[in-house]
């Protein structure tokens, strides 16, 4: 489909005020599905996590997972909702062939959690709340693989394959409350809101929250409306946007295509979008209106959930630490200024850093090795950082080991290049490296006097006060002493001799 | 064999037990039976003579051992086609499901098979269990054994047909609104509706969630009871099982006793509309009650004149929604139309082949009464009759201690009679529906044989929910009053089928 027309998007934002709404969904890491004992397993054979429940067979009925409602009411209270004492299933009616039953259960007017909110911290430091209307419990379909034809899509493929193995799996879809007032900032919030529902999924450990696995994915909903006008634009709502980057240039596409419409007098369709990636834009999915009628009514096999108050006592006690405050305290902790901080946000790399000053490390060497070396190495290499084979730990025992003074920085690096190679640990490597700082100060003296006597001229200088003229003398020694020697002791040996 | 085939399961259960018979000396009998009589009743969709004698010489064997899992130990019975089993085709009287083997047993197939109880086939059934005489089954209507031009009630027709024609000495039924109780009304058997959640819906085809629920098809009260302590239960399988345990059905039934029993006689389910003949069978048994020391009580149920329209929402709008599944995808028929179909042509084109009439035009009903703009009006406004009949039910039973109401408004009648009628077919649960609409307890017992036309009536006992014993009791008070008088129970009369 051809790339449409588009306004610029200072234009954009100009004229017209946008509001977002967001629905991320998120899928448990339960150990068994939603409605049956079958395993929830990412990545197992095709059709093998299956039983008569979860494939819809006539006859069988859905029995709630205790763990997933345990899950979406820790969710709840992550979000500051209020927790429902009647949170009732219902039955949402559609056909699809990946969709077991032709209905989906799922929670309607009765849902597990409502009423929260959420502050999202944007790059400048300014902080939105979003207003979060609802989480509820539901159970993800199956996954349909569409054969012959020439998009992968349903139409004008030859036949389609199904896997029920996600049929049934437990998601959690928050839904927030229409976000007014983020103007140009929107598409940015977008994306770090889903971040942050992201962090907290997987910091409460309820969900691998692997977006690229689409643990977690988000659906947006755009729209505009001229400044000052009471009455919402028709929205559209872009589905299964599931990276943080499409998040960002989904919601910024959809500004920019819907002002070049509105601004020349056209109207938005209400349907659903598809964001493509790679050709950066969004095309049409399928009209969708508000009276979609998906006939829901009460789930009538399953009994409501009816969470006793001691029940979400004892989940709250369970919960961890915010991540919105922990970043605050250790940033606070750890002195950085907002700049490295936001390096390591960036990054990913909190958690690694974290456990390297635990291990030992100060904060600033920690946060060094991690955004220096090792993300220039982990870049070299093309693997993610946090997957370099080198533990918190064993960084922080080298950079203890330049602490007192028995490795320089450089000899340290290649500590590091021995470890991710495999060498072993970094003790191991600096003996079969042959590492350590040259500390024999009878071979670090001749190698001054011989690099003197080549420059001979060095010493009436540092006599005569230019003390930088020191800095030859050392080059000359390290090289000498093939960089294993520590070069402050160099200096001070030279100074000496000069004296 | 007749004394065998013609003996209640208690009976048989004891020759079982005291080795005067084995099961496969009773399977073989009944197997002998039905293989003849089966063309004339149309009871049995399935049977498969060596299967079931597989089963019954496995329960010989235990025997043998010493071992006795069940108080029906060995005696076979028939299930209705609606609940899945492993070893027999479960079509639901569909065409949608022909030649489906299902993957699992209903928890109910697996306790009767725990309790060494073989099975001798799969009964018959209006499609999908829609419907009050079986003339909806794909596969043909079953005869009713007193006279096989009529109907022998629905949905559960095959297992009342096999009860009464001698064809099984147990059956298992469903009773969505009367599918149990209206068929043993129309057959001179018994037929219980235990307690919404008494007994496990895992492997039970739904028709319609919150009112489905299995139950016995019997000879008398006693084996009706017997069964209900094999198949209830609770089951982690089906969420709307009860947590506790009712207690001993037949404990219930042995503990019969009439003093200071309160009877309660439905207003509106005891004047207009009922046959005359039912209506003298219900009288002489409220007589007979009151003889024996009952007190009698006339309650007042305003709403339950809005129960069968309520029923007629609440349920196409669920059976809407569960019989979705049917769609070719993973199981049972498809049909591809020619041309280059897509999903939606081929589900629908199996959906239009594989459904017969009932199940469409209940199809529609739904999904129009669950429709956007229409729910609060159609399917809300029934859930709340659906609470006023609970408060009426919940009143009756502050004065009584059950409520006696004729279970069916006529005898059973001639097939083809109704079948386009479908109002006039609807009205045949007016007095059962009401059980289903509250989740109570409700039983149809014999009470005699209708003037007119010399057809079995029955008489319907309800209870409070999860009362099933008292149920059982007074049925038992019932059918003693009449087994007394007659010397035998009403189905000892039935004509012999190997000379109609």
């Amino acid at each position: 489909m051809a790339k449409e027309q588009l306004m610029s998007y200072e234009d954009a934002i100009e004229r017209f005020e946008v509001v977002i709404g967001l629905e991320v969904h998120v899928e448990l890491n339960t150990v068994s599905k939603m409605f049956c004992g079958c395993a929830n397993n990412f990545g197992s054979e095709p059709n093998t996590n299956v039983c008569p429940t979860c494939l819809g067979l006539p006859g069988s009925l859905p029995a709630v997972n205790r763990k997933a409602v345990e899950s979406s009411i820790a969710i709840g209270l992550a979000l500051d909702c209020q927790i429902a004492s009647n949170g009732r299933f219902a039955r949402k009616n559609y056909f699809y062939p990946d969709l077991a039953k032709n209905f989906q259960t799922s929670q309607f007017d009765e849902p597990i959690a409502f009423e929260g909110e959420i502050s999202i911290e944007l790059e400048t430091g300014e902080v939105f709340m979003v207003p979060i209307e609802r989480a509820h419990m539901e159970e993800d379909a199956g996954k349909l693989t569409h054969v012959g034809g020439a998009t992968g899509r349903i139409q004008g493929a030859e036949y389609s394959l199904v896997d029920y193995n996600r049929a049934g799996v437990p998601l959690v879809e928050i839904v927030t409350k229409p976000i007014y007032g983020a103007l140009d900032k929107a598409p940015e919030l977008a994306a770090t809101y889903v971040r942050a529902i992201r962090d907290i999924v997987k910091s409460m450990n309820v969900s691998d929250a692997k977006m690229e696995r689409g643990n977690v994915r988000c659906d947006a909903n755009v729209s505009l409306r001229e400044k000052g006008a009471e009455k919402l634009g028709t929205r559209t709502e872009t589905k299964n946007v599931n990276s943080l980057k499409s998040i960002e240039n989904t919601v910024r596409y959809e500004i920019q295509r819907q002002a070049f419409i509105l601004a020349a007098g056209g109207k938005i369709i209400q349907e659903t979008r598809h964001w493509h990636e790679d050709r950066g834009h969004t095309s049409a999915g399928r009209p969708k209106s508000d009276a979609d009628d998906y006939r829901y009514f009460p789930e009538p096999d399953l009994v409501p959930v009816q969470p006793s108050k001691e029940w979400i006592e004892e989940i709250r006690l369970t919960l961890t630490e915010k991540p919105s405050i922990r970043r605050k305290r250790l940033q606070e902790a750890w002195g950085f200024a907002d700049l490295e901080f936001r390096d390591v946000l960036n990054s990913d790399l909190l958690d690694e850093i974290e456990a390297t000053v635990s291990a030992g490390a100060s904060p600033q060497s920690a946060r060094k090795w991690w955004t220096g070396e090792l993300a220039r190495l982990a870049n070299l290499q093309e693997v993610a950082v946090q997957d370099l084979p080198i533990t918190p730990e064993q960084v922080a025992s080298i950079q203890k080991l330049i602490d007192s003074g028995d490795l320089t920085d450089r000899i340290a690096r290649d500590v590091v290049a021995g470890v991710l190679a495999g060498e072993g640990e970094p003790a191991e490597v600096i003996e079969s490296r042959g590492l350590k700082i040259v500390t024999d100060e009878g071979a670090l003296i001749a190698a001054i006097d011989k690099a003197l006597a080549s420059q001979p001229d060095v010493m009436e200088k540092i006599r005569d006060g230019k003390l930088q003229a020191a800095g030859a003398v050392i080059g000359a020694v390290m090289q000498e002493m093939r960089g294993q020697a520590d070069a402050a002791r160099v200096r001070e040996l030279i100074l000496e001799r000069a004296k | 064999m007749t004394e065998i085939t013609s003996s209640s399961a208690a009976v048989l259960a004891g020759l079982i037990s005291s080795k005067e018979a084995s099961s496969v000396e009773i399977t073989t009998a009944f197997l002998d039976r039905l293989e003849k009589l089966n063309p004339k009743t149309n009871s049995y969709l399935y049977f498969n003579r060596e299967n079931s004698l597989a089963q019954a010489k496995r329960a010989d064997q235990q025997l043998a051992e010493g071992k006795t899992v069940s108080p029906l130990h060995g005696v076979p019975i028939a299930v209705k086609d609606n609940l899945t089993t492993t070893d027999a085709p479960t079509t639901a009287g569909s065409k949608i499901l022909e030649g489906w083997v299902p993957q699992y047993d209903a928890t109910v197939v697996r306790k009767l098979r725990e309790a060494s109880m073989p099975i001798l086939g799969k009964t018959n059934l209006d499609e999908f269990a829609m419907g009050s005489s079986t003339e909806f089954s794909a596969y043909g209507p079953s005869k009713n054994p007193w006279d096989l031009t009529r109907i022998p009630g629905g949905s559960g027709g095959g297992s009342s047909s096999a009860i009464a024609g001698h064809l099984a000495p147990l059956a298992i039924g469903s009773d969505t609104g009367g599918s149990i109780r209206f068929p043993a009304a129309m057959t001179g058997s018994v037929g219980a509706k235990p307690t919404y959640g008494a007994v496990s819906r895992y492997g039970l085809i739904a028709l319609a969630s919150s009112l489905d629920q299995i139950g016995p098809v019997t000879n008398s009260v006693m084996d009706a009871a017997l069964l209900q302590d094999v198949i209830g239960g609770h089951d982690p399988n089906d969420s709307t099982s009860l947590p506790n345990s009712l207690g001993s059905m037949v404990q219930s039934v042995k503990e019969a006793d009439v003093k200071g029993l309160r009877v309660g006689v439905v207003k509106q389910l005891s004047s207009d509309g009922f046959q005359p003949g039912v209506k003298a069978c219900f009288d002489d048994t409220i007589k007979k009650l009151a003889a024996a020391g009952a007190e009698i009580i006339e309650v007042d149920c305003p709403s339950f004149e809005y129960a069968v329209a309520a029923y007629y929402l609440i349920l196409p709008a669920e059976a809407s929604s569960n019989l979705a599944k049917f769609d070719s995808v993973r199981f049972g028929l498809r049909v591809t139309p020619d041309g280059n179909p897509t999903i939606e042509n081929v589900m629908a084109a199996t959906r239009e082949q594989g459904f017969g009439p009932e199940v469409k035009r209940r199809i529609i009903l739904g999904t129009y009464a669950l429709s956007s703009g229409y729910y609060d009006a159609y399917y809300g406004s029934a859930q709340k009759v659906r609470t006023l009949i609970q408060q009426d039910l919940a009143k009756a039973f502050t004065q009584a201690d059950v409520l006696l109401t004729p279970t069916a408004p006529t005898t059973a009648f001639k097939i083809g009679e109704k079948v386009n009628d479908p109002l006039a077919m609807y009205l045949n649960d007016i007095a059962t529906i009401p059980a289903n609409l509250a989740g109570i307890p409700g039983i149809s017992v014999p009470n005699g044989l209708a003037s007119e036309d010399g057809l079995p009536s029955g008489v319907q006992i309800l209870a409070p929910a999860m009362q099933d014993g008292r149920m059982y009791r007074v049925a038992s008070i019932v059918e003693k009053l009449y087994v007394d008088q007659w010397g035998a129970s009403l189905i000892a009369r039935v004509p012999d089928l190997e000379a109609l």
